[in-house]
Order: structure tokens, then C-alpha cells, then sequence
């Protein structure tokens, strides 16, 4: 398995704020990285850096062996990089139909109008909207938005896919539909990078997780190995002394 | 593709009612009014591809208008250029002039944008009204001689109102074959959010270029033409910035995104506006009826008449558009 993506000392502030400090790590072709951490580690900030939408600081980032650090947002998708938003972003007064079409349209292919009418109508029934297709997608509930952000990524046909809290709000009904389809996007050659918080789910689905804390990389492993480091535990999970632990550094 | 839009021949039917009704009977005071309603859904329907479109309201829209204006006249009388060379010329140059504009506010957003439109027109009022080759602040004229290679003042007056409702009639397909596009479909993209858009791939930053430029093109034509009819122009009444209010309660009127709803809230408010203006006892009024107008379609039918329609007729959608 060769790396897809590539991120190497990436570094980025805000002001005083060292929001992603020095993180390097790699993703291999075919895999699902999970990426975790608490509340403000700077795990979306990561995402934005990598696909675009942040210009880094410092370090570099290639994609499918291809340097992607200054490239803006617009031209990451269409070397086959897409993502979702974990505050979801629906045009609003457009139809289902017409939100995954744009997906389709400016994607990897840049398919013309009717092409990606076709790829869209495909990635909505892939995600359980193939029936509300001429709604308007602000009509949709937080679980359809998911879903829609879900299916104008897959529209793009992209290589690698990164998910921001797809799962956040949702019921365990649709935790269980959204965790099949995320298996089901894998099993189709797209490799996923996701952001997660509910900790079973990513455990599950991931093959190795990456731990982000403070902005620094913590830990990457295996999910066995990563809730069992101690320095995992401790920063995320929980240690029953760290107030003592905390006072007695300082 | 779009002669499979049935709205398509929509808009040559409604252009051939223009050319005909007045036809019959040489009827010079409907031309007239007709004239100016053109000239009303050739402004609106272009400010729609901003407004409507793309999400960018643009307060300064008719200083296109204004600019076509003075380009076409420039060259028709100073240069002797033909009138259809002219205008065209009048609405490239104003369109490549619209770019450099765009290149240099479009990374605004909102009402900083809008203000912006607003800066744009002052100062290009403010740079004519001192430009020396067009006239300062006097303007220009056109000499009555320069109607001669069309046959004379009369003629000349019915060729330009010919030409006015082929820019209209244009102005509306280009309305309609953006909205069926995949252009048009990034355009929508951007005006329902459009850090979304830039994520889907949607290069925002020269779609609203190409858009802010090619929303300039007929407004200029139709400047250079409606200004060489007038045979007269002025920094005041080519840069009218209550005209250019007045396109955006058009829209508003009619519906912004739907090419009908340019043209529809276009003739409407410009018949109403005709008559408020001659009606002895309403004309100092007129605005005031305009800007209550606005206010009563803002709080009770937001999407305008044609959102109204689309709401209570859904499958109008794809006739209508």
C-alpha cells in the first residue's frame, strides 16, 4: 500500500493560538484514518489545512504524490480530494437533486450538466435520499443534511474522502445506516479520513486512528493500541488524578 | 438544449408582440412606452444574473447603462462609427471595464460588496463629469446629420427601438441559457453558500468575475442605443442612481432568480411608474408608492410574483422559468 496522503510537520496559527503544531502522519490507499481528540485539539482546523481551505503555516501536504500545500479548496477537489462539513452547509434553496449535482459537475470528472444529473440521482439512492430528490434541502432534517453533505462528496467521485462528525446528531438507527454506508464507500476503493467523536463507531470502523491533543499529535496506532496509551488516556479519555497531575507540572 | 425550453419561445412571442404593436398604425406614443419597458426588463433581467443569480446585490448596475452611453455616442458621432458597431464596441469595452471592477470588489461580500457597487458609481459619474473628450459635466450631443445613414430622424428612431427589443429579447435567453447551464448552476451554488461552493469545487472567485462582466455587456448595448435615439447625454441622467434602485424593486417585484420575474416586476413597475409620474396628483409620489411597494413584497411575498406563482403552481417551475 502506497501513502495518499501525505501530511508532513504541518503547522498553523491563529494570532497567539498555535492551533495544529508540527503534526505528520500519512494515509495509505484503500484506508479508513480516524482522526480523534477533545473538544479544540484542532482536528477540523487539520481538515481545513489539508483541503485548502487554511493555507499551512508551516510543512506540506501531498496527495496522491503530488504536492497540495498552496492549492486552493476548488482545485483539491478535482485532484479527488472531498469532504463534509460538520456544521452542515446545504444550499438551501436548491433541490437535492441540483446540491449533488454541483457536486458532481465541479468534481474530479468535471462531468457536464447531464452526466452529473445521472451521477447524482446514483449517489442519492446510494444514500437513502433516492426518494426526496426534487425536495428543497432545507427541507431536509439534520440526519438528511448528513446524508446530502455525504452523497455531493461522493459526487465528486473522489479518491480520498474526509468526513467531519457525520455521525453527531444523529439516532442510533441512522448511526447504524451512516456506519454502513461509510463501510460501503470504503469497500467501493475510496479511502476515508474521518473525524469523529462517538467513540465506539470510530474504534469499529477504523484502521488505525490518529490522536490529536492541543494541537499536537499524540498518538497514532491501531484502535487497540491507541486506547491503551497511557498518554491517550490521560489527555482524552480521562485520568482519575490529572487536576493533581496538572498542579504538581505547573 | 434550449429550444427544448418551452420558455424559450415564450420570450420570441412576448419580443414579437413588442415589434408588432406599435407597428400597427405607426402608433409613435406606444413605441414610446414600450420603449421604456424594454429598457426596464434589459436592466432588470441583467441585474438578476448578480442579484438573483449569484447572491450579489449590486447597488450601481445601471453606470453600464450609463457607460454604454457614452462609449456608443462617443464613437458614433466623434468617430462616425455605424450605430450597431458602436453600441457593440460600447458594450465590450464596458464589459472588459466591468472585469477589472469585479477583479477589484468581488472579493467583498455582502453589504461591503453592495457599498462597494455604490463607490463604483460615484466614481465613474464623478470621473465622467470631469472627462474633457466627453463633455464634463455638459455631456455630449448628437448632431441631427448623424441619423442620415439610416434614412433620417424618423427611420432612425424606429431601427434603434427594433434593435432595443432584440437586446431584450437577448437579454432574456441569456437569462434562460445561463439558468439551464453549468455555469448558472455554480452561480446558485455560490449564492446559496458560498464557502460550499468553493468546497465543491465551484472556482468562485472567477465565476463571479465572468458574471459581474457578462451582466455589464447588454445594459452597455442598450445605453449606446437608447442614448443615440435621445441624441443626447449627461453625466445625471446616464448615471441615475435612482434608475438603478428602482432595478432592484423590479426584482424584488417580480421574483429574483426567475427570468419571468425580471421581466414581469421590469414592466410592472415601469407601467406604474408612468403613470405615477404623469398623474398631476401622484408624481411628487412616486417613490413613495415604489418604496411602500418594496416593503409589502419583502414582508408578505418575498419570492415576488413569481415566487408567489411557483408556490401555488409548482409545475410552473419548468414553463415559467
Amino acid at each position: 500500500m502506497s501513502a495518499l496522503l501525505e501530511v508532513r510537520a504541518v503547522t498553523k496559527r491563529f494570532g497567539g493560538l498555535l492551533a495544529v503544531a508540527d503534526v505528520s502522519f500519512s494515509l495509505a490507499e484503500g484506508e479508513i484514518l480516524g482522526l480523534i481528540g477533545p473538544n479544540g485539539a484542532g482536528k477540523t482546523t487539520l481538515f481545513n489545512i489539508v483541503n485548502g481551505v487554511y493555507k499551512a503555516d508551516q510543512g506540506t501536504i501531498a496527495f496522491a504524490g503530488k504536492d497540495i500545500t498552496r492549492i486552493s479548496p476548488d482545485k483539491v477537489v478535482h485532484r479527488g480530494l472531498a469532504r463534509t462539513h460538520q456544521i452542515v452547509k446545504p444550499l438551501n434553496d436548491l433541490t437535492l437533486l441540483d446540491n449533488v449535482t454541483v457536486g458532481a459537475c465541479f468534481g474530479r470528472e468535471y462531468l457536464d450538466l447531464k452526466a452529473a444529473r445521472a451521477v447524482a440521482l446514483e449517489v442519492l439512492q446510494q444514500v437513502g435520499l433516492g426518494d426526496r430528490v426534487n425536495i428543497m434541502a432545507r427541507s431536509l432534517t439534520i440526519a438528511g443534511k448528513k446524508r446530502l453533505e455525504v452523497a455531493r462528496a461522493l459526487a465528486a467521485k473522489p479518491k480520498l474522502l474526509l468526513l467531519d462528525e457525520v455521525l453527531a446528531g444523529l439516532n442510533p438507527t441512522e448511526i447504524a445506516q451512516m456506519i454502513d454506508l461509510v463501510r460501503k464507500v470504503r469497500d467501493s476503493g475510496i479511502s476515508v479520513f474521518m473525524i469523529e467523536h462517538l467513540m465506539q463507531a470510530i474504534m469499529s470502523l477504523s484502521d488505525r486512528i490518529v490522536v490529536l491533543n492541543l494541537g499536537r499529535k499524540l498518538a497514532e496506532g491501531r484502535p487497540d493500541e491507541v486506547v491503551h496509551n497511557s498518554d491517550v488516556v490521560e489527555a482524552y479519555l480521562g485520568f482519575p488524578d490529572i487536576v493533581d497531575k496538572l498542579t504538581r507540572t505547573d | 438544449m434550449i429550444l427544448r425550453r418551452p420558455f424559450f419561445y415564450l420570450i420570441l412571442v412576448i419580443a414579437a408582440l413588442f415589434v408588432y404593436l406599435p407597428l400597427h398604425g405607426n402608433n409613435v406614443s406606444l413605441r414610446e412606452d414600450l420603449i421604456l419597458v424594454a429598457i426596464a426588463i434589459i436592466l432588470a433581467s441583467n441585474l438578476n444574473l448578480m442579484i438573483g443569480y449569484t447572491g450579489y446585490v449590486n447597488f450601481g448596475h445601471i453606470v453600464f447603462y450609463g457607460l454604454g452611453g457614452y462609449v456608443g455616442l462617443y464613437l458614433a458621432t466623434v468617430r462616425g462609427w455605424n450605430l450597431v458597431l458602436s453600441a457593440l464596441v460600447a458594450g465590450l469595452a464596458v464589459s472588459v471595464c466591468a472585469l477589472l471592477f469585479g477583479l477589484l470588489i468581488l472579493r467583498l461580500r455582502g453589504a461591503y460588496f453592495a457599498l462597494a457597487t455604490i463607490g463604483i458609481l460615484q466614481a465613474v459619474q464623478a470621473f465622467v463629469s470631469n472627462f474633457d473628450p466627453w463633455g464634463r459635466s455638459t455631456g455630449m450631443y448628437l448632431s441631427f446629420d448623424a441619423y442620415a445613414p439610416l434614412g433620417g430622424a424618423m427611420h432612425a428612431l424606429w431601427i434603434t427601438y427594433y434593435l432595443i427589443i432584440a437586446v431584450m429579447a437577448l437579454s432574456m435567453i441569456l437569462s434562460l441559457v445561463i439558468k439551464n447551464s453549468k455555469f448558472g448552476l455554480g452561480l446558485f451554488a455560490i449564492r446559496e453558500d458560498e464557502d460550499a461552493a468553493v468546497v465543491l469545487g465551484v472556482n468562485a472567485t472567477v465565476y463571479k468575475a465572468i458574471i459581474y462582466s457578462v451582466s455589464a455587456f447588454l445594459p452597455a448595448v442598450a445605453g449606446a442605443l437608447m442614448f443615440y435615439k435621445n441624441g443626447m447625454i449627461d453625466p445625471s441622467i446616464a448615471f441615475e442612481y435612482m434608475l438603478s434602485l428602482e432595478g432592484i424593486v423590479m426584482l424584488m417585484l417580480g421574483g429574483q432568480g426567475a427570468v419571468m420575474g425580471a421581466a414581469l416586476g421590469a414592466a410592472l413597475y415601469e407601467k406604474l411608474r408612468s403613470f405615477l409620474l404623469t398623474s398631476p396628483s401622484l408624481s411628487n409620489f412616486h417613490l413613495v408608492i415604489a418604496g411602500g411597494l418594496l416593503l409589502l413584497v419583502v414582508l408578505f411575498a418575498p419570492g415576488g410574483l413569481m415566487g408567489w406563482l411557483y408556490r401555488i403552481a409548482p409545475r410552473a417551475r419548468t414553463v415559467i422559468e
